[in-house]
């Protein structure tokens, strides 16, 4: 089916070289231990997220997308899957989108890192935003920060030349409300002004 | 200031768009910690030992939490959303990823990592893991619509007017379990001040939330504090209080400190609930007329083991009522399999019971050799043919007309594999929706301001229906006021009670509560006049719902092309046309539509749960394998709404409008597969290989 198709397009040009964070295992008498999980030392790291500095001191094995939302305070950006497989997690590291729940907040010192609170100037809003919300993208709101940095990365990357176009570059963001229509006619207007 | 129907801008659009609308999991509260759960990985039998001491020595970890050591809950109350098991009180296993520890650790990665470390021993008992081998053991569910009816019901003699009939079919339908999967998972944090909980949690109902925790834990409703400001969508899986938000408020307990408890986004696939697996009997008999004669709907529904609760799937209610058909009976039976705890998903009972529905009834307008929107045309029930009572309003011969009209419909080509496109086959398929208009008593309070300022409050929920939105325009509407001088306030148990978020009615029930309480404080404030005026006001439904049948209506078209060699199948273009009543916000109600209309798509071409039938574990708890659609999967969708003024229903006349755009998808694509193919498919979803023939 296309979806996994897409999904895997965007998943290589966003997720490239990055790497995938522990996976979780389960308990079960049948299966041998899971390698007991060393304790890990916390580490200090720098995180630049919206040209404000955070000083954080992590465990190690801890996500971007962790970092930011249990320590940074910056919880707009959300987590669906913790996967890679939704995009509600999307930043921009160094302009590229990003999916931060697959990459891990150690790699980050020293990367300008965007998200969803700092995408727009002070009161004014990002072109992308303001056509979310006159176009009515989104229902719940829960996958719209990750469409909204996917949305305007791909206006960047010059991936807007037709709604088709749009339709396949956004197809690594899933929104369950099923806005999609309205995020396509958003998008397309917000391409238009920039 | 006829704001009631414009489409403004939503009036939380701002917060979503800036990532500060905060969701469950989001709120700082300081001193938290975190909790994971560790599942089952048999499918039944006990728990015969929980070895935690590796996991015990692990940095940061505060409590394992097992059916050893886990406090015992009073289980008072009856709240119809309390789910009373499995919570840690016994060692049985009753389904593969039951949840079986909590660990609780300073922060979520190691409590993550701690969980991984959790070592338990079974004693396995051989799981059912297949409804379909168990259907000779199906049973009558015992609290059919929370007891409102019997599960069966008949008029005429279906059986002998089938036998004699002229065009007949006999089908069986199956659909699969279907996982709701909104965006948000699950997630509660909780925290114990002496005996008083508050609770931040993602759900659909804070009413339901406050008496279940107040009833399991033994404490008075008052001392349930409930927040909840945005849920980041729920289709029904967050209308009861399930597992995680009881066993979170119980880490914190344990504990002696705020816990988070965020379910991931596995653990969701047996965590709250599902779509049951339905096998449906259908047997449809019509005369040379294209008169319907005889329909029998018998229904069978996957359930849980039954200690768990219960919950059936309606799937035969749109089959007593949409046709004036003078013979028809109607069943529904449950299976017990080890799994889960279904529940309602979106529209429930109707998406599934209308895909077999809808399509059985494509099948005899084929065998009666009839246009099958003539055919719904010649048995249109004037009134409603169950109970025998006026509908309320019924324009569904306008959404009839003006679907069609918008769709090209006089233009299909009725045989099959007769319109291409080059090598790729075209079909066009239609089908009927309908959903039932419920609402239910709620409350409102207002403080008026003499400078036209109002605050108004309602311990309602916004799961991305528009509810913030939608209720300032009626407040606004109500007192003359622009919609900006509203202020509404919603998610907060301490507010004045509402219903769940569910079955559609949030307009239908908490709007009349916001207009009457805006009216009281208006009149409040002129006949005392001074600054403010404050309101409280109780609404109930009158005697309508006795005297009427209510129900919105709908009817989808839509055009399928289906590559001849390949098999895939894509959606080219779709119409819907709907009766939802009055329409409180055109854009917020196009959103609405477009919505269930994707969500139905997903479910006819995509969504399907997969279980492993040796050990009942679900293969493909994600969200990558469960699939859903994307946005190239989405073609432009045109919807129509159809007027209709009637305030028979409610003083809004608002009939719905969140479940009703998803009934009838399905059937709708199967159609038209069957159209642009040949090829009938009695089952969703539909995949290349059912039409590869
Ligand atoms: S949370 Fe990162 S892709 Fe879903
Ligand atoms: S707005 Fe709810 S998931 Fe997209």
């Amino acid at each position: 089916m296309s979806p996994n198709v897409t999904r895997r397009v965007v998943l290589a040009a966003t997720a490239g070289g990055l790497v995938l964070h522990e996976r979780i295992g389960r308990a079960d008498d049948t299966t041998p231990a899971p390698p007991s999980a060393l304790p890990q030392k916390a580490i200090d790291v720098e995180l630049r997220v919206n040209g404000s500095r955070f000083p954080l001191n992590i465990d190690p094995r801890t996500s971007l997308l962790d970092a930011l939302r249990e320590q940074a305070g910056l919880t707009g950006t959300k987590k669906g899957c913790d996967r890679g497989a939704c995009g509600a997690c999307t930043v921009h590291i160094d302009g590229r989108r990003v999916l931060s729940c697959l990459t891990l907040a150690a790699r980050c010192q020293g990367k300008a890192i965007t998200t969803i609170e700092g995408l727009n100037a002070g009161e004014d809003l990002h072109p992308v935003q303001t056509a979310f919300l006159h176009h009515d993208g989104f229902q719940c709101g829960y996958c719209t920060p990750g469409q909204i940095m996917s949305g305007a990365a791909l206006i960047k990357e010059g991936h807007d030349g037709s709604d088709a176009e749009i339709r396949e570059w956004m197809s690594g963001n899933i929104c369950r409300c099923g806005a999609y229509p309205n995020i396509v006619a958003a998008i397309r207007d917000a391409s238009r002004e920039g | 200031m006829a704001s009631i129907g414009q489409g403004v801008d939503r009036v939380d659009g701002r917060l979503k768009v800036t990532g500060r609308a905060r969701y469950a999991a989001e709120f700082p509260i300081s001193d938290l910690v975190h909790a994971v759960l560790v599942q089952s990985t048999i499918g039944a039998g006990t728990i015969a030992a929980v070895d935690m001491g590796a996991a015990q020595a692990m940095p940061g970890v505060l409590a394992i939490i097992t059916p050893d050591n886990a406090p015992k809950l009073a289980m008072k109350g009856g709240a119809q959303q309390a789910v009373r098991a499995p919570l840690l009180q016994d060692n049985a296993v009753h389904f593969n990823g039951q949840h079986v520890a909590v660990v609780v650790a300073q922060t979520l990665v190691q409590a993550n990592a701690a969980a991984s470390q959790v070592r338990i021993r079974y004693r396995r008992d051989e799981p059912v893991t297949s409804m379909d081998a168990a259907l000779a053991q199906a049973y009558p569910p015992k609290n059919f619509r929370n007891g409102e009816r019997p599960p069966d019901s008949r008029r005429g003699d279906p059986d002998t007017a089938f036998d004699g009939a002229a065009a007949k079919v006999d089908v069986t339908y199956i659909t699969p379990i279907e996982h709701h999967n909104p965006m948000e998972p699950h997630a509660t944090i909780a925290r114990w001040d002496g005996d008083r909980l508050t609770v931040w949690t993602a759900t659909q109902g804070i009413s339901g939330a406050q008496q279940s925790l107040a009833g399991l834990f033994g404490i008075a409703p008052q001392d349930v504090h409930i927040v909840c400001p945005f849920v980041g969508g729920g289709f029904g899986c967050k209308g009861n209080t399930w597992p995680p938000a009881t066993l979170a408020a119980m880490a914190a307990k344990v504990v002696g400190r705020p816990v988070k408890l965020a379910v991931t986004r596995a653990q969701m696939f047996t965590s709250n609930g599902y779509r049951p697996r339905t096998v449906q009997k259908l047997r449809f008999a019509a005369d040379d007329q294209g008169r319907l004669v005889s329909m029998r709907h018998d229904g069978f529904s996957q359930m849980s083991q039954p200690v768990l609760g219960e919950f059936s799937e309606p799937v035969g209610l749109a089959t007593e009522m949409l046709y004036a058909c003078p013979n028809v009976a109607v069943s529904h039976r449950l299976v017990a399999t080890n799994a889960s705890l279904p529940t309602y998903m979106r529209a429930p009972g109707l998406a599934s019971g209308n895909f077999a529905l809808e399509s059985a009834i494509d099948e005899l307008a084929v065998a009666l050799k009839m246009d099958p929107l003539e055919f719904r045309l010649r048995n249109y029930a004037e009134q409603e043919p169950h109970q025998n009572k006026p509908f309320a309003s019924k324009a569904l011969r306008a959404c009839y007309q003006q679907g069609a009209e918008a769709f090209g419909w006089s233009r299909r080509s009725a045989e099959p594999r007769s319109m291409r496109d080059g090598s790729v086959l075209i079909g066009w398929g239609m089908a009927t929706s309908t959903y039932p208009t419920h609402r239910m008593p709620a409350s409102a309070y207002v403080r008026l301001g003499a400078d036209n300022s109002a605050l108004v409050r309602v311990g309602t929920q916004d799961l991305g229906t528009g509810t913030y939105t939608v209720m300032s325009q009626i407040a606004a509407n109500t007192l003359g006021v622009p919609v900006e001088r509203i202020r509404f306030e919603l998610g907060d148990s301490a507010f004045p009670h509402a219903p769940v978020s569910g079955g559609s009615m949030t307009v239908a029930s908490v709007g009349p509560a916001v207009k009457a309480a805006c009216e009281a404080a208006r009149a409040k404030l002129q006949r005392d006049g001074g600054e403010v005026a404050e309101a409280s006001v109780d609404v109930k439904p009158g005697e309508e719902e006795h005297r009427y049948a209510m129900h919105a209506f709908g009817a989808q078209f839509v055009e399928v092309r289906v590559d001849a060699e390949l098999g895939e199948i894509r959606v080219s273009r779709f119409v819907g046309a709907f009766d939802a009543g009055r329409v409180m916000n055109a854009k917020t109600a196009r959103s609405q539509l477009i919505g269930g209309i994707v969500y139905g798509l997903g479910m006819a071409l995509l969504e399907e749960t997969h279980v492993d039938g040796e050990t009942g574990r679900i293969v493909n708890a994600n969200i990558a394998e469960y699939l859903v659609p994307v946005n190239a999967d989405v073609p432009d969708i045109q919807t129509i709404i159809v007027p209709n003024d009637e305030l028979v229903s409610n003083p809004l006349g608002a009939k719905g409008i969140g479940e009703l755009p998803m009934v009838g998808v399905a059937a709708a694509v199967a159609n038209a597969v069957y159209n642009a193919t040949g090829v009938r498919v009695r089952k969703v979803p539909i995949r290349i290989e059912d039409v590869l023939v």
